[in-house]
This record gives C-alpha cells, structure tokens and sequence, in this order.
C-alpha cells in the first residue's frame, strides 16, 4: 500500500547551521519522485527528514509539515521508530551488517524487531534478494557474511534488506553512485518493478538516471555557498527536462551550471 | 628519434647505487664489534654501556655509509629505519631479560605440590608450601572485581557514546579521567576507612575486591568507549532506518560489532588488576591458609604472596616468591591469550 507525502514549510538545521529552507512539495503514492541538483544542495538532508532519520544526527533538527496521508510525522506522539519501519531508506554508500551472514543482513529489519514467524523468514529473504537481483549471485552463499561482496552487490544487499521489511516509501539516496551500468541498470528496472507497490524517492546526480526512471523531477539549488538549500521546482520528469519553468533548472540540466 | 635522449635520462636518474640486502646485518655486527672493542680499551665494564656505544655506531655507521653509496635520501631512510630497530631492541631487551630472570629462578621449586598446596604451617626458612591459596584468593578476588567493574563500566561507555550529550556526559567523562589517576593505595584506603573502620566489616577478599574494582573501572570505561566509537555510525543509521529502536540497534548492531576489541579491552583491566598488592595488602590481610570464602576472614594473593615471602627473605621463601612470579605471569599471559582468541573469534569477518 503506497501513500502519498505532502511537505509543507519544511526548514532542517544542523545546530545552527540551516541546510535547507523552507521546502513545500507532494510526493505522489506509486511513482518514482527524483530530486536533483547541486552537490551540498541539501537533497540528502531533506530526504532524511521525509523518514525522521534528520534528528539521528547531533543537532539535527526540523521545523514544518510532513503529512504522511494526512498524519503530520512531526505532530505530537509520532513514534519515529514506526515512521522508519513505514519509509525504508537505502544509503548512498552500502552498509552491510559487518557481523551478519548475507541471509541475516536480509532479515535483519524483521529480526531485529523480532516480529517474524521463522518458517516465512526464507521466502522474504529470498525474495527480497530477487527483487534486487541478487539472488543468483549469492544463492550459494548466504551464510557469508555481507561484507565479503563487491560494492555493488553490497548495495544491492542493502535495497534487499530495505524492501524485506515491506516498506510504504523507499527513500533512495544515489543508489547507484557505486554500481557498474549493468548493476544500474538492473535497479533501475527494480525501480520501475516497486513503483507498482511503493512510493519511491530517489536522489541521483545522474540525469539519464533522472529521466529514465522517474515520473515526477525535483530540482534543489542554493543561492550561495553557506546559504541554505531551497527547491527550485518541481513537475513531471518530461516538463522538466524539455521546458522547464525556471532558467536555472535549464542550466543546470544542460550543464551551463555555475 | 627523439625517444632516445629521454629514456637515457631517465635510466641514469632512476638508478642509483644501492647497498646489499645483507648490509644491515653487516652494519649492526660490525658496530657491536667495534663498540665491544672500544669499550674493552677503555675498560667499561658495564654491559649496558657496551650495548649504548654498538648502538650508536650502528646509526652512525648506517647513515655514513648509506649516504656514500647511496645518497642522502636514502641514507636518511636507512636511518629512520635503524632507530626503529634499535628502539624496539631497547623496549625488548628488558622485556625478554625480566621473563628469562623470572623463569629462572622460579622453576626451581614450580611444580604441581606448588601449585596445589597452600602455605599451612610452613615457616619462611623452611622448603615447602606453595600457592594454592593465593590462587584461589587471587581468582576470587579478581572474579567479583570483574563482576563488579565490568557491567558498570560497559554501561557508562555505552552510556557516553550512543546517549551522553551535554553536561552530565562531560562529568561523567571527568571523573572516569580522576579515577584513571587514583594511585591503588588511595582506593585501598578509601576502602579501608569505608567498610572496615566505618561499617566495621572485618578484612576479607569481597573488601579487597572493591577496591580492585575501582581501578578497573575507569580502564574498562575508556576502552570500551574507544571501541564503541569505532562503530562506523553508518551501521547505526542503518539499524534506525530498518525501524529498529534505538537500545535494540546497541544491543544487535553496535556490541556484536565492537565486542572483540571490548572483551580485549576487559581482559587488559582484569592483567592490570591481578598485579595490584598495596589494597590486597590494605584489605585481604594475607593468610598462610586456604580461605574459600572471599567474604569472610583474610585471603590470600599472588602479589601480596609474593611480596611477604619476598619479605621474609630466607633462601627458602625468596625461591617460592620467584615460583610465585612466575605463576602470575603466567596466569596474565594466558588471560591475554584467551582475550585474543576472543577477539578474533568475533571480530567482524570479511572474506567470502
Ligand atoms: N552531519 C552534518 N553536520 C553538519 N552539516 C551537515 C551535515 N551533513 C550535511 N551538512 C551540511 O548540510 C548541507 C546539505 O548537505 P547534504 O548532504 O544534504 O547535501 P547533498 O545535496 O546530499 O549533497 P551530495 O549531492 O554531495 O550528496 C551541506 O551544506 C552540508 O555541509
Ligand atoms: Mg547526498
């Protein structure tokens, strides 16, 4: 069941330091969202505070709305805890489990939580690692541990270890920034399998990336180095890459950046 | 053809003369030769001294050369790299001399009636007796120390890696930093005027125990915080996005993860505690007789046995004072052994 995110007036500081200002978008249920922009822009920042992960860091904070569904994420008596087991998140760079095998890296959101029924734990495992294309790869291996893989098979183990758990949204931040094409485009095609079940968000530098797999583009910029972040626009991917409404989505996307 | 002149050049400035492999061997023997020498004619008797003059010699003689035939980079090199030699040498030499003086004497009367017997009625200028009870004293006394230090330590790290922000945690760090400085003497007294002249409890291994984990505390707290942090907080991050809570994502996550370098880290403390005498001397009072109970009347020690017989000073009990060492070394050793077989056991396994 895929819902929809509606941010209004979202500013995220770290201690005093504002990273980004004043960020008002919706993110449609069962579509894949892109943000794009500059390096420091603030994509990453924003995109913890749609799963409450902003505050993991010391100092972080947030002001303004984050409805998911119509429930505020930030209203009184939200439980951050089950915000997280509603929106997974993968990271930018692969973070396997260093002391878990393979297959408990995979079920790990289910046994850590300790809310699974041991005789399903190998189907959800073996079919999350499906649906990161991973499963040929270590069928023959999964009392491994994870960190014996490549960079790209350990993200693709995180992605499966993000869907194990049946997430509603998966934020995904450049998931492919350490992955050969064929693995690229292998979770791209996952991408566009998950859109059928989740609401996805994506961040990429890659802006091929950007046009092929997302329905709806975001485009983060800031006015100077030191000044907060800001979202320039956002609309359909197809708008935004032949006529978009702001000059400096058109810079940056043709590259005539800075 | 251009190419010629160029790859001449390069030829004669990337090759240099350069010294044989064996020259450092060559090198270090002949200064031992001409520093024993020197010192014969100049009637040095200390050996100490000998090996000072080899020592110099050896890094002077390294760089004179090496330069001559090499150059002044690489001399520099080979420089650096003698003074590393003859640091650990230097760190070395005591080391291996205080293991072998202790092997020596102390296998002279080391053996299995040593190791099963306690003292009883044997007098200092008689041969006999041996150390039973101050094993068990020593085991004991260590045990409930651990037992004490361990689980309180632990938990303050933990306490100030994944929660402490702000005032209490910088207290908490200060005083961790205080008793890191509290001579063993100043915990024994504390103890001492705490429990036994103000509660009035009589002198037992439980007393010597907790002043035994005073001084290990802090040590357990400053290395398990060490490893904590090492923790790559992205593995945190990970745990917490899975839906995981957060003392859940430090029981799962952070601990299995950083428990070898802790179990190390306890296991150094439980060495240093082991060694201690002055506070078992404050508080476990010594007896010659085997006292299983560590929480009521005066136990025995290692250290503390060591040194009374040591005291005593006849031929007789200055042998078992040195079989006594020699049991504490080892039981040290093999403390630290069993520490490493954890650690690598449980470190994190890369590898397919
Ligand atoms: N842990 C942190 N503490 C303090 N400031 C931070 C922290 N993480 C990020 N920032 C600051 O927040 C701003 C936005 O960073 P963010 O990581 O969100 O950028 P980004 O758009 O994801 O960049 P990139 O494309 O390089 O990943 C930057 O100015 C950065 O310096
Ligand atoms: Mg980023």
């Amino acid at each position: 069941m895929a819902k929809r995110i509606d941010v209004s007036g979202l500013t995220a500081y770290y201690g005093s330091h504002k990273a980004i200002e004043d960020i008002s978008m919706t993110v449609e249920p069962r579509s894949v969202t892109a943000f794009i922009g500059p390096s420091g822009c603030g994509k990453s920042t924003f995109l913890r505070t749609l799963n409450r992960m902003h505050e993991v860091t010391p100092g972080g904070r947030v002001e303004g709305k984050v409805l998911l569904d119509d429930e505020d994420l930030y209203g009184n008596g939200i439980d951050p805890v089950a915000v997280r087991r509603t929106i997974g998140m993968v990271f930018q760079r692969p973070n396997p489990f260093p002391t878990m095998s393979i297959f408990d890296n995979v079920a790990a959101g289910l046994k850590l939580n300790g809310n699974y029924k041991k005789s399903e734990l190998g189907d959800i495992v073996e079919r999350s690692l499906k649906g990161a294309n991973l499963w040929n790869e270590v069928k023959d291996r999964l009392n491994k541990p994870g960190s014996g893989l490549s960079g790209g098979q350990q993200q693709r183990l995180c992605i499966a270890r993000a869907i194990a758990v049946e997430p509603q949204v998966l934020l995904m931040d450049e998931p492919c920034s350490a992955l050969d094409p064929i693995s690229t485009l292998a979770i791209e095609d996952l991408i566009g399998e998950l859109k059928e079940r989740f609401t996805i968000v994506i961040v990429t530098h890659n802006m091929q990336q950007a046009a092929r797999v997302s329905d709806r583009t975001a485009f983060f910029n800031l006015s100077a180095v030191g000044q907060p972040g800001r979202l320039i626009e956002i609309d359909d991917t197809e708008r935004i890459f032949s006529n978009p409404s702001v000059q400096a989505t058109e810079d940056y996307i043709s590259g005539r950046f800075g | 053809m251009s190419n010629a002149p160029v790859t001449r050049k390069h030829a004669s400035t990337l090759r240099g003369g350069s010294l044989p492999k064996w020259s450092p061997w060559a090198i270090a023997a002949g200064s031992l030769a001409v520093g024993a020498g020197v010192s014969l004619a100049a009637g040095l008797d200390s050996k100490v001294q000998w090996g000072l003059i080899a020592a110099i010699l050896f890094v002077l003689g390294t760089y004179v050369i090496a330069a001559r035939v090499e150059g002044r980079r690489q001399a520099k090199d080979r420089v650096a790299t003698s003074m590393v030699w003859v640091c650990f040498i230097v760190a070395v030499v005591p080391l291996v001399s205080l293991i072998w003086e202790t092997v020596e004497r102390g296998v002279k009367v080391f053996d299995a009636y040593f190791l099963s017997h306690s003292m009883g009625v044997v007098a200092d200028a008689e041969t006999g007796g041996g150390i039973y009870h101050a094993i068990i004293g020593t085991l004991e006394q260590v045990g409930i120390a651990s037992l004490i230090a361990v689980p309180i330590g632990v938990l303050t790290a933990i306490y100030l890696v994944e929660y402490g922000r702000g005032k209490l945690a910088k207290a908490v760090t200060f005083f961790v930093d205080v008793m890191t400085g509290i001579p063993s003497i100043v915990a024994g007294l504390f103890v001492l005027s705490f429990w036994i002249l103000i509660l009035d409890m009589g002198y037992s291994g439980f007393a010597g125990a907790m002043a035994l984990s005073i001084l290990m505390m802090p040590v357990v707290v400053r290395s398990t915080e060490e490893m904590l942090k090492l923790v790559p907080n992205e593995l945190r991050e990970a745990s917490l996005a899975l839906g995981v809570p957060k003392w859940r994502t430090i029981l799962k996550v952070v601990l299995p993860t950083s428990i070898g370098g802790i179990t190390t880290g306890v296991m150094l403390a439980v060495a240093r505690i082991t060694g201690e005498t002055a506070p078992v001397l404050l508080l476990v009072w010594g007896t010659g007789f085997i006292n299983n109970n560590p929480f009521d009347g005066p136990q025995a020690s290692l250290p503390l046995y060591i040194y009374q017989q040591y005291a005593a000073g006849t031929p007789a009990s200055v042998d078992r004072a040195w079989a006594a060492a020699l049991a504490l070394i080892l039981f040290v050793m093999i403390l630290n052994m069993g520490a490493r077989a954890i650690a690598r056991w449980k470190a994190p396994k890369a590898g397919r």
